[in-house]
């Protein structure tokens, strides 16, 4: 029960997401094993992109350069894989990576050592990548490693599951939940994680209480850097290039995190609800587009949805305290 | 026992100057082992500076601390507690997204010692799994204790602990406090109340305008000393309290405000007094009586759940706190930074209600607000020296200004939540006979107050509420400390002396 209450937000989404897979069968009675996998790939570089914006959100802040480290991101691993051998490519990888961990950093410590305000520094930052991709690579181009464009594609067989069961867990959602799992449940246990959300949910007693504010915090930026780094090479695998026009990625992740039940402000929520909106936000595209649904109007539903689950879980929660009061 | 000699903590020549105004100037102080020191000033004389730079959130200018003879670079709160000094700050610093347990963890603070001492502090059934954002403020404090004295301090710096508490738990908190006496660890509390200094303390160190002016041992009687120290021989206000006297019972008539079987949910209960033209009406209460909810009604912040309230004879239903302003109800609350513009001016938050009435559309009538203003400035003297931005003001100064706007708007009513919480003992003085001035102007004032001894200098008649319920109402002229606290708990006098 405690735990039932305590992730209550993110049953509720489970829950949508549920109703919203039946309801894609009911519209498409073929949807199935093939749909659910292109879903996921679909999903991918905007759940790393939620994953990233949502640890910043967490810690207080905000990250408006996401896309653009992706993009960064994304065509130097086409850059520098293109000839490169399978063996080179994993180093290119784990370089890339390091290389989003540092982009991060580097705007937590303008935040932290200017005092410039979140917002305006990575709306600053987001303008530098930008043109930092662009200098990598002028034009969409480069290559990707064959291990790497075949990572989100097809479905894991598990041993002990029959074929009909395991072709419903694609790679794209395994490698997702590893990449997350390994940076996030770690942090999440450890003090540093506790001092990420100390700082996002009251900077001022968390600074007395004695938690080093300014590295907690460019350490949730620079967490933020690996996830679009993740984005960024899960862009390069699907597309086999690089692209150095930023994807819609910024706007979406906000997105996914506001109806993932972190607060804006910072100090609530984790990193799960965020993924989960992301397969939501994507399946009613899906459902709308099998309805064939003019695009234009899929956008007002994807608003319409976010102020209204948001609204919902707000009047819940009021009613759930009275209860409890009462 | 020679460990004594050694200050734990000593302060010296401690300078700390922001732009044009020196907040501290060669300020000391000294706790030794075992020792319970006071540290007292007006608001302004630098206690806040000087916490501040104990603690390590500023560095000083010039100066030195030194935490058991050894010389501290205070570069961050988290060096400061390292070397054994931890504070408890005037707010709360649990942080309130997260769990108590999680915010053990925070401060690396053991679970077993924790509980001990919130055993000790009579809260040992609270959860630790409970989120700190929704618990009371009281309950906040208890845990800022219990954590800070779980940490095994070497210096325990207690700021206002007792500020918020109600009276049983302050009994507790003091007794506490005392104990940590045989921890020979050392102790510095601040407070405005000087029953609890002489309570607890052995020695107080008091500050005027960034200064240290003296150190006595507290003794009964020292409080005259004290307060000649705090305002620097300028004692001519103390009498202007004891001349205004109180006006006797007013003239029969309409009453200015009625309440007719008031409730609001299960805290308060059908609440019946009136309010009379020119009265103060004090309220008396332990925390979370009722008391909340009642200026809550009252002020349209919040609506009855059953009862009526009559302003002059008419009823009123307010559906605004605009609707209560309307008819002359105006609401100065507890907390002063829910009631001004911290980042806008003296002028502009005392302008405020009176350009909120100009049309919506209409000009501002510039020359006539700048008047009233000033008068409402001068009236209540508001150091404006620093009158750019409110939130540079003190916490007297400010307080000054959310009785002045409405003063300067003409409100006939003034419904005042603990306007004296955490102000100075001068603007104290400044305070009450304003009251009874604006009283004789006709004025009525309903004035809920923590601080008892206020009730005969300022109220004419008083009111005692007890788990939502009006138990008693008295002359403010028959009444004595004792007697309100008695009534306070819900002790009828003669039930007192039979048990």
């Amino acid at each position: 029960m405690g735990l039932f209450r305590r992730e209550s937000w993110n049953v509720g989404l489970l829950v949508i997401l549920a109703l919203l897979l039946a309801l894609t069968k009911a519209v498409q009675p073929n949807y199935g094993a093939a749909g659910f996998e292109g879903l996921a790939q679909a999903a991918l570089p905007f759940a790393f992109a939620a994953a990233a914006q949502a640890i910043v959100v967490i810690a207080g802040g905000i990250d408006l350069s996401i896309a653009s480290m992706m993009a960064v991101t994304s065509v130097t691993a086409a850059v520098l894989m293109e000839g490169a051998t399978e063996g080179q490519a994993v180093w290119i990888a784990l370089f890339v990576l390091g290389l989003g961990a540092a982009m991060g950093a580097l705007n937590g410590f303008l935040i932290v050592i200017t005092r410039v305000p979140d917002i305006v520094v990575t709306l600053a930052m987001l303008y530098v990548w930008e043109g930092v991709a662009l200098m990598i690579l002028n034009a969409p181009g480069g290559g990707a490693s064959e291990w790497l464009k075949a990572l989100p594609i097809g479905s894991v067989p598990l041993p002990f599951l029959p074929e009909s069961v395991s072709s419903f867990i694609p790679k794209a959602l395994l490698f997702l939940l590893v990449c997350i799992a390994v940076v996030w449940f770690p942090l999440k246990r450890s003090k540093l994680g506790l001092q990420i959300y100390a700082i996002g949910s009251s900077e001022q007693t968390a600074f007395r209480t004695g938690v080093p504010v300014r590295r907690s915090k460019v350490i949730a930026y620079s967490v933020a850097g690996l996830f679009a780094a993740m984005g960024g090479l899960v862009l390069t695998a699907s597309t086999g290039i690089g692209a150095p026009i930023p994807g819609p990625y910024l706007l979406a992740s906000v997105a996914a995190v506001v109806l993932g039940g972190v607060i804006l402000g910072g100090g609530r929520g984790g990193l799960i609800g965020p993924i989960i909106a992301v397969f939501i936000l994507r399946l009613v595209r899906t459902i709308l587009t099998f309805l064939a649904v003019d695009p234009n109007v899929t956008t007002i539903v994807e608003g319409t949805i976010m102020v209204a689950v948001v609204m919902a879980g707000g009047v819940l929660a009021l009613r759930g305290r009275r209860r409890k009061a009462a | 026992m020679s460990e004594s000699r050694i200050p734990l903590l000593e302060a010296s020549s401690v300078t700390k100057v922001f732009g044009a105004v020196r907040a501290l100037e060669n300020a000391s102080l000294e706790v030794r082992a075992g020792e319970i020191v006071a540290l007292l000033g007006a608001n302004g004389a630098g206690k806040s500076t000087l916490v501040k730079i104990l603690t390590g959130a500023l560095r000083p200018d010039q100066g030195r601390v030194r935490i058991r003879g050894s010389e501290l670079a205070f570069a961050s709160p988290t060096d400061a507690r390292k070397s054994g000094l931890i504070p408890v700050y005037q707010e709360s610093s649990m942080i309130p997204d997260l769990t108590v347990a999680d915010n053990l963890r925070l401060t690396d603070t053991g679970t077993e010692p924790f509980r001990h001492w919130l055993n000790e502090l009579g809260m040992g059934d609270l959860r630790l799994d409970a989120r700190t954002s929704g618990l009371p403020l009281a309950t906040l404090r208890i845990l800022d204790l219990a954590r800070a004295i779980a940490d095994d301090p070497v210096v325990l710096l207690l700021d206002e602990i007792t500020a918020a508490l109600p009276t049983d738990l302050v009994q507790k908190v003091l007794e506490v406090v005392r104990s940590q006496k045989d921890r020979n660890c050392g102790i510095i509390f601040i407070s405005h109340r000087f029953i609890e200094i002489g309570a607890v303390c052995d020695r107080a160190s008091v500050l005027r305008d960034g200064r240290t002016v003296g150190s006595l041992d507290v003794r009964p009687g020292v409080e005259d000393q004290v307060v000649e120290m705090m305002l620097g021989g300028s004692l001519d206000s103390t009498a202007a309290v004891g001349d205004s006297g109180v006006a006797g019972d007013r003239a029969a008539g309409p009453p200015r405000l009625r309440a007719n079987g008031l409730s609001a949910g299960d805290n308060l209960v059908e609440v019946t007094f009136e309010l009379r033209h020119g009265e103060v009406l004090g309220v008396v209460a332990l925390e979370g009586q009722g008391q909340d909810e009642l200026f809550e009604v009252l002020s349209g912040f919040e609506r009855p759940t059953g009862g009526t309230i009559e302003v002059d004879g008419a009823p009123v239903v307010f559906q605004h706190p605009a609707d209560a302003i309307e008819v002359g109800l105006a609401y100065v609350p507890g907390d002063r930074a829910t009631a001004l513009l911290m980042q806008r001016s003296v002028h502009e938050n005392i302008a405020l209600p009176f350009s909120a009435k100009a049309s919506a559309w209409g000009a501002i009538p510039k020359r006539r607000e700048r008047e009233r203003v000033a008068e409402a400035i001068e009236r209540l003297q508001i150091d404006t020296r620093a009158q750019g931005e409110l939130r540079r003001l003190s916490g007297g100064n400010q307080q000054k200004v959310t009785i002045g706007r409405w003063t300067a708007a003409n409100a006939k009513t003034l419904l005042l939540f603990d306007p004296t919480r955490g102000i100075d003992i001068r603007t104290k003085r400044q305070i009450y006979p304003l009251m009874r001035e604006l009283a004789a102007q006709g004025t009525s004032v309903l004035y809920y107050t923590s601080e008892l001894e206020e009730i005969p200098l300022v109220c004419d008649r008083v009111v005692v509420i007890f788990s939502g319920r009006i138990v008693d109402t008295i002359n403010a002229r028959d009444v004595d400390e004792s007697m309100l606290m008695r009534a306070a708990y819900g002790l009828r006098p003669s039930s007192a002396e039979a048990a």
